[in-house]
């Protein structure tokens, strides 16, 4: 009998990978890929197989450090949730063009409804940017069953590829049939150097060498199987489904719905697969988790002939996750509510913990506001976001990782003052060292509060970069020792912190105020 | 055809993660297929949070339990489980405990969600905490509710309790037995 085990979607990739004969997983937590190192972390076999598994500081790291794996021949496993693929933007387009050698699959991890992100964007669109084939299961099973397709196709198209899933995909369990695992690569380092060097002669030839592969993964996606017809093709209605989608399409087809779909799970789109079925029919239903991506081509290519119902007509909201609900309304079924909920049911959002040390950070802090109309809190992305809400309204702005210090010395630059900025330990340590260079450079008047929690906390306490010591990283990289502080923040020290924060807002440069004090879940 | 769609609901901390992986074995060890949706991320710091799980002979589908056919609603917390109200079908089953978590400032009336869980045809209030502080077991009240439940679960008693002892087993023979006493407890009560 086969192995079957209860594995999150996350999870199912991180199984799968290790039994395809990973060497390294590298990653920077974010929800809702975060259980995929995690898995590998925990997992018996990575650990006597000695399978890198270490977090890195952030995903453009992750990325390069895996990319180095996969020259040297073995395989390796990226994880990052969707904004963290803007993060690592560089080198995953310039990978697409070095091309690999051992297998490189980038695990991304989509946020459409924004549950605990700053934006719902697609990484198909990534994936046909750079030209990188992308895999998309439709659940677990899939889920680990790609990812060892994806290893096999990165090898056998020497090219980085990415699996696609969306976080009820990432965050949801379900029993999985395990293959055989397989044996690592042995090391096998590049010969060819020309390869991996992108000097503009290189690049180009390289970049050709990209634009055939294209032709080739086009040609290999009209006929492959991951991309596949369920169903006689017959009657008015067709639906595409793509992904997730077709897992809530199946919901209905199983019991109560007959009609053909196309269901898609790689890229590039199988163009003509999609106008041969798509022509079969008067109407298409396009399914799909995230942006119009797939709904955008059959449109562009056939919107003067067929009534096209998706997120750009209205069947289906323009923003948010799929759901099977929405997706029965666009098939025409009714899901019915038989009890309706209570009017007047307060919401229940998610708060800073009882005893968390943000909250005496931000009680100091917001004094400072209080007192000057024209100071600003420039602010990041973890816990201390929460910062924000009532009661503490203590912070401004949150745009990216890293943001907090680089938008505080531009709003200095522009003249205001005093400019703050608040960020977490992990934060900095991912993205905000070079911000506090280059404020440093240019002497600029800011203040940099880093809570130092001492753990990435939102996403579940993971290792924090920042052990390696936050004071001798800022003395580094040029701050003045007379101010640099290190706070704690309890109720018993606010007025000795405030005064440290009044006095530091008034110097004409950069001060760092390191506010430590560990976090109440570890 | 064994089948069932559980929604479960609470607030982050309060174990529903645990008892969606102590259901999750047992419907594993019953041979079942599962599906099992969760709230990971921000939302977990004392935020909302629900976790749809279903099982069949055949895979489910979708992982997200449509609206109007959860078979059962199994609420840690009052007004949390009312929230899923459109889940239920017709003949559903509404447990839920009785002690109010009162970490946002409008908390409603104890009588207004009284009123509210009164209107439903088939439910049951358990006074899970009450309960879980006699057993000596503070953070034990999910699993007095999974008790209360079990009777609709259309899973085997022993199945459960075998799940039950591997969660807990990690934190000794004291912590196992405390844990199947309350399970019996919450049994009980929707016995009487």
């Amino acid at each position: 009998m086969q192995k079957r085990k209860l594995l999150l979607g996350d999870e199912a990739i991180a199984q799968g990978a290790l039994d395809a004969g990973v060497s390294g997983a590298y990653s920077y937590p974010g929800t809702p890929s975060t259980e995929i190192m995690e898995y590998v972390m925990d997992n018996k076999q990575a650990k006597i197989r000695n399978v890198h598994r270490k977090w890195s500081s952030n995903e453009k790291t992750a990325l390069e450090a895996a990319l180095g794996a996969v020259y040297s021949g073995r395989r390796a496993l990226v994880s990052m949730k969707h904004v963290g693929l803007n993060v690592a933007a560089d080198p995953f387009v310039n990978s697409a063009i070095t091309g690999v050698n051992g297998g490189l699959v980038l695990a991304v991890a989509d946020d459409p409804s924004m549950h605990s992100s700053q934006n719902e964007q697609d990484t198909r669109f990534y994936a046909k940017f750079a030209r990188v084939p992308l895999f998309e299961p439709a659940d677990q099973q899939q889920a680990y069953e790609l990812t060892r397709r994806a290893f096999d196709l990165s090898e056998r198209f020497e090219l980085p590829v990415i699996i696609r899933l969306t976080t009820r995909l990432a965050h949801s369990r379900a029993d999985v049939e395990l293959l055989e695992p397989r044996p690592e690569n042995e090391l096998d380092p590049e010969t060819e150097h020309n390869r991996y060097t992108l000097i503009p002669l290189n690049a180009r030839n390289n970049y050709r060498n990209l634009l055939d592969k294209s032709e080739k993964l086009e040609q290999f996606s009209e006929q492959s199987d991951l991309n596949k017809i369920h169903g006689t093709v017959a009657g008015k209605r067709g639906v595409i489904a793509a992904g997730i989608g077709y897992s809530y399409f199946s919901e209905y087809s199983q019991t109560e719905l007959d009609i053909p779909c196309l269901h898609i799970s790689f890229y590039p789109t199988p163009k003509r697969k999609i106008l041969k079925f798509a022509d079969n029919f008067e109407e298409i239903v396009v399914l799909e988790d995230g942006q119009p991506f797939l709904e955008e081509f059959l449109r562009d290519a056939r919107g003067d002939r067929l009534k096209i119902c998706g997120r750009l007509d209205g069947t289906l909201p323009r923003d948010g996750e799929l759901t099977p609900d929405s997706t029965a309304e666009a098939l025409g079924l009714q899901t019915t509510a038989h009890f309706s909920k209570p009017q007047d049911l307060p919401g229940r959002p998610p708060r800073l913990c009882p005893g968390c040390p943000h909250a005496d950070s931000f009680d100091f802090l917001g004094e400072i506001l209080e007192t000057n109309e024209n100071a600003r809190a420039f602010s990041d992305i973890g816990c201390y976001t929460l910062g924000f809400l009532p009661p503490y309204e203590a912070i401004h702005t949150c745009v990216d990782m890293g943001a907090s210090i680089t938008m505080a010395k531009g709003a200095a630059d522009a003249g205001l003052h005093p400019a703050l900025a608040v960020i977490g330990d992990s934060t900095f340590t991912h993205s905000g060292l070079t911000g506090l260079l280059d404020a440093i450079y240019e002497n600029s008047p800011i203040t940099v509060l880093i809570l130092d929690n001492a753990t990435t906390a939102m996403t579940g306490g993971q290792a924090s970069l920042a052990e390696v010591g936050l004071e001798d990283i800022c003395l580094g990289l040029g701050v003045e020792k007379q101010h640099l502080h290190v706070l704690k923040p309890l109720s018993t020290e606010k007025d000795k912190n405030l005064a440290v924060l009044k006095e530091e807002v008034e110097h004409k440069g950069v001060s760092v105020l390191i506010v430590r004090r560990p976090c109440v879940q570890i | 055809m064994n089948k069932l769609n559980l929604i479960l609901a609470g607030v982050g901390g309060q174990g529903i993660l645990t008892l969606s992986t102590i259901l999750g074995q047992t419907a594993l060890a019953e041979g079942l297929h599962i599906k099992q949706s969760e709230v990971h991320g921000m939302a977990q710091r004392g935020g909302a949070v629900v976790s749809h799980f279903r099982f069949n002979d055949q895979q489910p589908a979708s992982s997200l339990i449509p609206r109007g056919r959860a078979d059962v609603i199994l609420s840690l917390e009052p007004i949390e489980g009312l929230r899923y109200l459109p889940w239920l079908n017709e003949n559903g089953m509404f447990i839920s405990a009785s002690s109010e978590v009162k970490n946002i400032p409008n908390y409603p009336e104890t009588k207004q969600w009284q009123k509210e869980m009164n209107k439903l045809p088939r439910k049951l209030a358990v006074d899970a905490q009450k309960i879980a502080k006699q057993g000596k077991l503070r953070k034990g009240a999910n699993i007095v509710l999974l008790g209360a439940s079990s009777p609709y679960l259309k899973l085997r008693e022993e199945s459960i309790l075998e799940a039950l002892k591997k969660q807990f087993s990690k934190h000794g023979r004291e912590i196992v037995k405390k844990n199947l006493a309350l399970f019996k407890k919450g049994q009980q009560l929707a016995a009487s």
